[in-house]
């Protein structure tokens, strides 16, 4: 069954690191509603977007920052940006209660990650995506709010045969569902990857125009999940009978496009569908970036509209629904086990594991 | 990286599917050394987190990698 459990003490993609600035931003994550917003010194800060008064949002206006402080836009309650209540209107007492639960927060590689759980993540970080601030690549990004639980974009993504049907014209060609894939899990990195390798496959024209290349195309898609948040996908595109990789990891006769992921369970039944794609090619056109922009963003929302859909279609079905799996699903299989395991996991609170 | 590349690491609790080309198998191969083929792979990940039943007896110095808990898929 598509996971529907939140796996808790983990990290989770809030926002683009240009999405938080001097203005707050409000993002529901796991079902808690978090405010975001960077300090005057720079530092994206995470907390409760809740007044601990009367609960209005924090985020919303007429609530504003002056300086590295956030005041609620209701009655005037102040806090900083450690979540402690430095100002109630009226009076001089401030309640020791009056203090908003902060986020864990770590900028990595364009994200702000947030951590979400009822322990410290100590020495754990959030999974890697470099491309996405390499000087080596050049990434177009964008998010998609959508109306589904966020196993349904797992499923999704860790599927691609559907690029076959769902998105053809745009990076769907009938080889990806033919093309038998290969399947791992790393039990101890937590990671599943999935292989599918294509020697001679049409070439879609999100890569013919992107790239140039004319004719037939060896196409290989390598994804590497990194349950529950970032989703990797490694796309290698070259003319048929172009050399393969050297042995030293150097690929000079190939296009590499880095397509991310970060899949954020906002509430049970809606999802923030992050996505970037980082190219190798043609670093300084501008016509390419739009190109790409305009293309993903398309095909991210024709999975929006399908899972939508599907949403709508899962929420009027009994509980324990049927379903069926075929080798397609193999890698989906795989991600479903690692999720479900991770909130069980994450459901464990510390004093009850720890009895 | 690949999931080839990916299983070139060893001593790892790591399990492959390959799709048997040309066919509509899947072959399995378990951490332990085990495989089997399946046509459906629901059934192949009940065998292969049903480790170590059902999975022949490994060498001692395969690896320590222990063996994970079975779940549901």
């Amino acid at each position: 069954m598509i996971v529907t459990e939140f796996a808790r003490n983990q990290w989770y993609v809030a926002a683009y690191g240009h999405e938080v600035g001097r203005r707050q931003l409000g993002r529901t994550i796991l079902n808690e509603p978090i405010l975001l917003y960077r300090t005057e010194d720079g530092r994206a800060v995470a907390m409760a977007d809740r007044c601990v008064h009367r609960r209005f949002p924090l985020s919303e206006s007429p609530s504003h920052l002056v300086g590295d402080r956030v005041v609620c836009g209701y009655h005037g309650f102040t806090y900083g940006p450690d979540g402690v209540c430095v100002a109630v209107p009226a009076q001089q007492r401030i309640p020791r209660t009056a203090r908003l639960r902060t986020y864990p927060v770590v900028e990595q590689d364009s994200f702000v990650w947030v951590w979400i759980g009822d322990r410290e993540p100590g020495g754990t970080l959030p999974p890697r995506a470099p491309w996405l601030v390499s000087p080596e690549y050049a990434t177009v990004c964008g998010m998609e709010p959508l109306n589904a639980r966020y196993g349904l974009l797992v499923d999704n993504l860790l599927d691609l045969s559907h690029e076959t049907y769902l998105h053809g014209g745009y990076i769907g060609t009938p080889e990806v569902a033919e093309t038998p894939i290969t399947t791992e899990v790393d039990e101890d990195a937590g990671v599943v990857y999935v292989s599918r390798h294509m020697d001679d496959a049409a070439c879609p024209p999100f890569y013919a125009e992107s790239t140039g290349i004319k004719g037939r195309i060896t196409r290989w898609q390598d994804i590497e999940y990194h349950p529950p948040c970032l989703y990797l996908l490694h796309s290698r595109v070259a003319p048929v009978g172009s050399p393969p990789p050297a042995d030293d990891g150097t690929d000079p006769h190939a296009f590499h496009v880095e397509v991310v992921y970060a899949i954020t369970p906002s509430t049970e039944n809606t999802t923030y569908d992050f996505w970037a794609v980082a190219r190798d090619f043609a670093l300084d056109d501008e016509k390419v970036s739009d190109f790409l922009r305009d293309s993903n963003r398309t095909v991210v929302l024709q999975d929006v509209a399908a899972l939508n859909t599907l949403e709508q279609v899962l929420a009027a079905e009994p509980d324990r629904y049927q379903e069926l799996s075929v080798n397609i699903d193999t890698g989906g299989l795989a991600a479903r086990r690692l999720l479900a395991r991770m909130a069980a996991a994450g459901a464990v609170r510390p004093e009850a594991a720890a009895r | 990286m690949s999931a080839d590349d990916a299983g070139a690491r060893a001593g790892r609790t790591v399990y492959r599917i390959r799709w048997l080309p040309g066919t509509d198998r899947l072959h399995a191969s378990c951490f332990c050394g085990a495989e089997r083929e399946f046509e459906d792979p629901v059934a192949l990940w009940d065998w292969l987190l049903g480790h170590p039943e059902g999975h022949r007896p490994r060498p001692v110095e395969a690896h320590d990698s222990p063996a994970p808990a079975a779940a549901l898929v």
